[in-house]
């Protein structure tokens, strides 16, 4: 029975969310005050609707309602019960249930807090998201419900595949969904400004923070997974260029572009088409993702949905949704007039550069993404864009970018002068470079080129984000969250280079046979194979390995790795365990039985990995802090936009560079 | 000069400096765009000798032996034969197999053929979903089951469908999970 009403609260949803699309264009088209009244409520109405149909298949979840068939393929009795409502988004149907509940928090979001905005562009933001929904719910019901019964009922499920079971991986997807569909926020935006013909300023400060929440979503997601496939996929690897990591990183390359456009627009009102482009740009490849994830037009390692029909849906409503974004695109962007120019090395010309190398940085990996498909199409036969091709290509845009990274933190709006902060700057460069030396000669032995660059551009960085805080403390200014975000998302990035560089210049993995009492020594870890016993867990049996780790005749860690066996699936998965450390990871892997006591394993040493997801950590929170500055939760946005793109002038900015004329908001187009 | 045209020349500065970069780096690494061979196309002499590529198949029964090396007892030493049901070839591999790596599953490998028709791999990878079967490998055993039973007289596309419909004697339920993998006429161009 609860099955059944998930699935008709979820037909209502869509009915409800229909409505909202409906009146919310329709509405501000005719410019009818009543219709556009109704999309709020349909807002509310389709939220609770949608968190009925999750509730209900929650329930079916943990109540081991198997004559539930996505339950009954996706859950087991013996699973503990943290992991059967994850496992609820385990697979292609619960996971877009999940897309569609996470849509419906967005939009519920955007109407609580679009009430200050003028009423025909909230509705027609609504509207568009209604459409999305729209979109999402008829692909579930229509080819993919979550709420079909299985006849007969199961005895028991088949399991939630065991690399799944893992506290990372349960919250990993949604919050990658967060951000994928946060980006609809964004894109929403775009569209009702294209369609009032009108785009400010102030349209800028209303997208900024719905785009960085959105943003930051993302980076902890792809942080999540990362450090998950890391553990527990047993290769010790933090990325992979699979398909599906491309799949989210290409739409988090074009959101990156995307905040930092926005922060030229609503300073200077320039960059307007290409904001716009960048906002389609980025939902577009959220789409993307969702399609080459759930189509399996691209199999790899974390697809677990295949089905062609499902695809062609997918991709009609891409074309759709792409097509018609750019449709409205190239009738209106031509209409967009940005005033004002800029300077060579001013700020405007870094954050070109910026969007320029993360533009192409995205269409680097979505080409060795789509290479392998597009060889097979034309028939010239069958490639794999291996792991150092994407190294190799994507290094080539973000080396530049790393390195221009601290001047342009620093450089003035408008004018091409550096002077005011140019010293120290040199000097954080001279300490960057001698650390840099330090640590890769000193530390680790040898410097090559990349590690050598990496190391320096990250410490530049590092220091230099904080440049701007420290100035602005001394002189006794506020620090204002937009600042103290961007320091902190920079600093990040900072800790994220040192961490790649350390990783990949310096990491060393041993693939190597032990008999019980054997030892092997990498960078100067002596790994001692002591024993093996049988172990027993909730729903696996396993294999533990005891190795003992010393140095310099000191034990430095206990590391016990298993080789589980899935007694549901009778699926082997190797449980790597790791000695973890700020300067170096220490990881065993268990691999075969070779016989006699003796087993294949696999061990690491990998220097300063911590950092790699520190970095997108703090990234994430420069994320939250830049979103709640206070400009962007003033109440009257129009009276207040005068003062807000007049901010107290920062350090090594002339304040002349802003002349009033650069502020007053440019109507492009006469409305409809 | 308009701001616009400024711009417009920057960004060109900036994407012609990437794109010759990005050339010259996709160049200098075309050895690891791997082409993909199958055990048939390697012992009709198609596979070259001087490059890696990857080879994909079903795992042999039996095949595979698991030991350390004699001369270096660090050393992992696993054999096993990759076959597409025409044609064998045998693989050596000095590394942990993965968890889903089992007799009777198809499985890709990355490495180079050595003169004595030995696949030396240095990767091997077989996927993390049990139905799972590597696109490639589907495609070649499907061509394979193809040619036995219609003796290759059947036009290549309805002899495979009729593979892929559930009458091949082994891996059949595999295949029929494969998605959409098309048989091409899976001859690479080097």
């Amino acid at each position: 029975m609860i099955p059944e009403l998930g699935q008709f609260a979820l037909i209502l949803a869509l009915l409800l969310s229909l409505a909202q699309a409906f009146f919310g264009l329709a509405g501000a088209w005719r410019n009818d005050a009543g219709w556009m009244m109704v999309a709020r409520p349909a807002v509310t109405g389709q939220f609770v609707f949608v968190v009925l149909a999750f509730a209900a298949l929650v329930y079916a979840f943990v109540s081991n309602d198997f004559s539930v068939n996505y339950v009954a393929t996706n859950s087991n009795s013996q699973l503990p019960l943290f992991f059967r409502v994850a496992a609820l988004w385990g697979a292609h149907e619960g996971s877009l249930l999940l897309w569609i509940l996470i849509l419906s928090i967005w939009t519920l979001a955007v109407a609580a807090l679009s009430r200050q905005l003028p009423l025909t562009f909230s509705s027609r933001v609504l509207g568009i998201m209604g459409l999305i929904s729209t979109g999402f719910m008829l692909f579930t019901l229509w080819t993919s419900s979550p709420f079909l019964r299985l006849m007969p009922a199961a005895r028991d499920g088949a399991d939630l595949n065991p690399i799944l079971q893992d506290f990372a991986l349960a919250i990993h997807p949604p919050m990658l969904y967060t951000g994928y569909v946060g980006f609809s926020v964004a894109f929403a935006f775009a569209c009702a400004a294209m369609l009032e013909g009108k785009l400010d300023q102030t349209w800028a400060k209303w997208t900024r923070p719905w785009t960085l929440a959105a943003w930051l979503f993302q980076t902890a997601g792809i942080a999540l997974g990362s450090w998950w496939a890391y553990y527990e996929l047993g290769w010790g690897g933090w990325w992979f260029w699979d398909p599906v990591e491309n799949a989210s990183f290409m739409p988090w390359l074009a959101g990156t572009a995307l905040i930092h456009s926005l922060a030229v627009t609503e300073r200077r009102g320039i960059f307007k088409s290409w904001t716009l482009l960048l906002a389609i740009f980025a939902f577009s490849l959220s789409l993307v993702g969702t399609f080459l994830v759930r189509s399996g037009v691209l199999v790899s390692v974390h697809s677990f949905a295949t089905d062609p029909t499902r695809g062609f849906y997918i991709l009609g409503f891409l074309l759709a949704t792409v097509g018609g974004s750019l449709a409205l695109y190239a009738w209106r962007a031509p209409k967009l007039y940005s005033p004002g120019g800029f300077e060579l090395w001013s700020r405007e010309f870094f954050l070109l550069v910026n969007n320029v190398l993360l533009a192409v940085a995205a269409a680097l990996v979505l080409w060795g993404t789509l290479a392998p498909l597009i060889y097979e199409m034309l028939n010239i036969g069958k490639i794999s864009v291996g792991p150092p091709v994407f190294t190799l290509m994507f290094l080539v845009p973000m080396v530049p970018l790393i390195l221009f990274l601290a001047p342009g933190m620093h450089a003035a709006w408008k004018r091409g002068r550096l002077t005011a902060v140019a010293k120290p700057l040199w000097a954080l460069l001279g300490l960057a470079v001698a650390l840099g030396l330090l640590i890769t000669l000193g530390i680790y032995g040898r410097a090559n080129w990349l590690g050598l660059v990496g190391f320096i551009a990250g410490l530049w960085i590092l220091f230099s984000s904080l440049l701007e805080p420290i100035q602005r403390w001394r002189a006794g200014h506020r620090i204002t969250g937009g600042v103290a975000g961007m320091a902190l998302a920079h600093f990040g990035i900072g800790l994220f280079a040192i961490g790649v560089s350390g990783v990949q210049n310096y990491k060393i993995e041993k693939d190597v046979a032990l008999k019980p009492g054997s030892t092997f020594t990498i960078n100067g870890y002596t790994f001692r194979y002591v024993d093996a016993k049988p172990v027993e867990g909730p729903n696996y049996d396993a294999i533990q390995m005891h190795v003992e780790v010393s140095r310099n005749g000191r034990v430095v860690a206990q590391l016990d790795p298993q080789k589980r066996r899935y007694r549901t699936r009778q699926m082997d998965m190797s449980e790597s365990a790791i000695d973890v450390g700020w300067g170096r990871d220490l990881l065993v892997a268990m691999g075969d039985d070779l016989g006699q006591g003796a087993w294949s394993m696999r061990l690491q040493y990998k220097p300063l990995i911590r950092l790699i997801w520190l970095g997108a950590l703090v990234m994430a929170v420069g994320g939250v802090v830049a979103a709640s500055d206070r400009r962007y939760r003033r109440r009257e946005p129009h009276r207040e936009l005068e003062r807000g793109a007049h901010p107290e002038p920062r350090p090594g900015e002339s304040s002349p560079a802003q002349p009033a004329g650069a502020v007053q908001t440019v109507p492009v187009a006469e409305n409809g | 000069m308009t701001p616009r045209r400024k711009r417009l020349l920057i960004v060109l500065g900036i994407l012609g400096g990437v794109g010759a970069s990005v050339a010259l780096a996709v160049m200098a690494s075309r050895e690891n765009v791997m082409f993909y061979f199958d055990p048939s196309q390697i012992a009709a002499g198609q596979a070259p000798h001087d490059k890696r590529f990857r080879v994909g198949g079903m795992v042999v029964k039996g095949s595979v032996v698991k030991t350390s090396s004699q001369v270096h007892p660090d050393e992992i030493d696993v054999r096993f034969v990759l076959s597409d049901f025409q044609h064998e070839v045998p693989v050596k591999y000095s590394g942990v197999l993965p968890d889903l790596f089992r007799e009777g599953q198809g499985v890709i490998a990355h490495g180079q053929l050595d003169a004595n028709g030995t696949f030396l791999a240095d990767e091997v990878l077989a996927k993390h979903d049990e139905k799972y079967m590597p696109p490639e490998v589907a495609g070649s055993l499907k061509k394979q089951h193809a040619g036995v039973m219609s003796g290759g007289a059947a036009p290549k596309s309805t002899a495979a469908e009729s593979a892929a419909a559930g009458s091949a004697p082994m891996g059949a339920a595999q295949m029929n999970a494969v998605p959409t993998a098309p048989v091409s006429s899976n001859v690479p161009t080097t």
